[in-house]
């Protein structure tokens, strides 16, 4: 009762929050939501630009649901998939003449490794000090964002060293294009393919049992002598990993190449798709789709409505505020039910 | 030859003038809200959402202060917003027990996308200088305004009330123990929420110094993790208001730093010193690690009817 009551108020509630959003900014509601909707499912591009926006959201909000199931709220996505873009575009100015498909390989497996070990310093100051992994990994976006503004200007610049941006990769090692009018890539299928893999292994595997364990109840395990804090301090390095992985997607898939736009703040807007997702595997693909989409609809709002593309951060907002509290009234409920 | 040396010392002495003026200057803000959220971890309550507040107070400060001409009442605008978002936070975190991490994550969000849109809406584009009245300074050289009278009223006031009256020591207990502030007869809801609205204040308070004295207009994303930096700072502090408003003034220097390296042409690349505050602020979170000095109920809910 309490979870068909959930499924039927999670999408209802989802569309209510940007009509609301919408009367209180003062824009034409319909007419806004319209435009919305039309950028997002319209045609062909927009069904397109709405899976390629939500492909880093999904990667990014699979990483957080590891470290957040956990016990580790790691709010660091941001810093690590910029760090893993800038190790990708490294390997690419080390070794640009390597075969394209290898290349594109190496590219990715770097990025996954670059913000693995960025979210390495937090895993580090955690299980050495202590350090609450909240803030650390905050304060680490702001460093991540000033290495991406240095890099570009700095070591990774293009050969003319005219725009601040690192070189373009060329065609053969960025992903297959599946259409070739749109930015629809190959990418698509790793994030799917990562979904599936960590629903499994999470649901499955005694490794991911363990890490349920330590987040449900870390003195649980602690009798079932697990050591919480190491199982922590994988998590996250595993979760930045993953937000590497979402950065290195969409420099082989979309942008080619890196500046200080490279990321719109996918890291933040994950965590919106993470917890409405439930901090489920698979949960996150609705969600990641549904803010996918409104990503891609909003920039049709930006273009030819009144609205800007920033109202998104605000529904999100919202969204996260709302479906907190939904989530702990059923749970209340659900204890209420069946008391134990 | 001794005129020379004389006038370089001028000079040594205007820097260092400049220096303290702009660590003054810088560090009223973090000091501001540093206050706050010390009460607020105090009570056990770790806000994160004290950065959204910080930009919601400086986009209201700013916007209040533009329709109406006079900065006083952007600044009383930017309290009432922030303490707006504080009863927003307080109702989840307390009344719900939302996990306190996400209710700020999601008042960030919300700040962040509100306050861009709203400007967008009003001044038609991002980026957009729109200049507005600020707040008074005095002092010449030092450019010290009132608000940073009124920063350290707020720091001493926090003292007094945590280490000096019955409800600063109700207030801490809060922290270590809400079971046995409950016992003693307070709610330990209630003494969360006042802290919460406190803080919520003080936060919008410190946002609208930002559009309101320490430049003269509104930016997307102005704030640029200076909330978070101050719950960094509080760490360091000891949870104690005169000790957060020193680590406050300690990572403002960083930022001092910022103007000081574009105006020196420095060797260094200058977003080295972009990152120095919250590098800062990262060692300084290592130094004091974990502790022991941190309120036991730090980040933890509390129900009323837990049996």
């Amino acid at each position: 009762m309490t979870r068909l009551a959930l499924w039927i108020a999670v999408p209802l509630g989802l569309i209510a929050i940007i009509a609301v959003l919408l009367a209180l900014f003062g824009l034409p509601v319909a007419e806004s939501m319209e435009l919305i909707f039309q950028g997002a499912f319209g045609d062909k591009f927009g069904i397109h630009r709405t899976i390629v926006k939500s492909t880093p959201l999904v990667l990014v909000a699979l990483g957080l649901v590891i470290a957040w199931r956990a016990g580790v709220f790691n709010i660091g996505g941001e810093g690590q998939l910029i760090t893993g873009s800038i190790c990708g575009a490294t390997l690419f100015q080390l070794a640009p003449n390597l075969p394209g498909p290898l290349l594109n390989l190496l590219i990715l497996a770097s990025c996954a490794l670059g913000g693995s070990l960025f979210a390495g310093i937090a895993a580090w100051m955690y299980a050495k000090r202590g350090v609450n992994v909240v803030l650390s990994t905050i304060l680490l976006n702001f460093v991540a964002l000033s290495l991406l503004s240095f890099v570009v200007r700095g070591p990774l610049q293009e050969p003319t060293r005219s725009i601040p941006q690192t070189a373009t990769l060329p065609n053969e090692v960025m992903f297959m294009r599946l259409d070739a009018q749109s930015d629809l890539h190959a990418g698509v299928f790793v994030a799917l393919f990562a979904c599936t893999i960590v629903w499994i292994w999470l649901s499955f595997a005694p490794s991911g049992f363990k890490l349920r364990l330590v987040g449900s109840n870390p003195n649980a395990a602690r009798s079932a002598r697990i050591n919480p804090t190491r199982v922590q301090a994988r998590a996250l390095l595993l979760s930045g990993a993953l937000c590497g992985l979402a950065g290195g997607v969409e420099f082989v898939g979309v942008s080619g190449y890196l500046s200080d736009g490279f990321s719109p703040g996918w890291g933040f807007l994950a965590i919106p798709v993470a917890l409405i997702g439930g901090l489920h595997p698979i949960g996150v693909l609705p969600a990641g789709l549904y803010f996918g989409a409104l990503v891609a609809g909003s920039k049709n709002l930006e273009a030819f409505g009144k609205g800007s593309s920033a109202l998104v951060f605000a529904m999100q907002g919202v969204g996260v505020l709302a479906f907190a509290a939904l989530y702990e009234w059923a749970r209340r409920r659900r204890e209420r039910v069946q008391p134990t | 030859m001794g005129a020379q040396a004389q006038g370089e010392g001028a000079t040594n002495m205007t820097e260092a003038i400049g220096i303290v003026a702009a660590m003054l200057s810088l560090g009223t803000p973090l000091v501001i809200a540093g206050t706050g959220e010390a009460v607020l971890e105090r009570t056990g309550v770790l806000n994160i959402g004290i950065e959204g507040m910080m930009l919601a107070g400086a986009f209201a400060g700013f916007f209040v202060c533009h329709a109406t001409g006079n900065p006083w009442f952007g600044i009383g605008a930017a309290v009432g917003t922030g303490i707006l978002l504080a009863m927003v936070s307080s109702i989840l975190v307390l009344g719900y027990a939302v996990d306190q991490v996400v209710v700020g994550t999601g008042i960030n969000l919300f700040s962040l996308g509100a306050t861009g849109s709203l400007f967008v809406a009003q001044f038609g584009e991002t980026g957009r200088l729109v200049s507005v009245q600020t707040v008074p300074k005095v002092g010449g050289v030092w450019a010290l305004n009132p608000l940073m009278l009124i920063a350290v009223c707020l720091v001493l006031g926090a003292w007094f009330i945590l280490k000096k009256t019955n409800w600063g020591l109700a207030a801490r207990a809060t922290g270590e123990s809400p079971e046995a502030t409950s016992a003693a007869g307070f709610s330990p809801i209630r003494i969360r929420t006042q802290a919460f609205l406190f803080a919520g204040a003080t936060a919008g308070l410190a946002g609208s110094y930002l559009s309101l004295a320490q430049t003269n207009s509104f930016a997307e994303n102005m704030t640029a993790g200076r909330g978070f930096v101050v719950i960094a700072a509080v760490t360091f502090g000891r949870w104690m208001p005169v000790g957060a408003s020193f680590a406050c003034l300690f990572i403002a220097l960083a930022y001092g730093m910022q103007f000081f390296s574009k105006a020196k042409d420095l060797p260094v690349p200058y977003q080295l010193f972009d990152a120095l505050p919250y590098m800062l602020a990262l060692a300084v979170l290592w130094g004091v690690g974990g502790g022991s000095a941190a309120p036991a109920k730090l980040g933890i809910p509390y129900r009323r009817n837990q049996e």
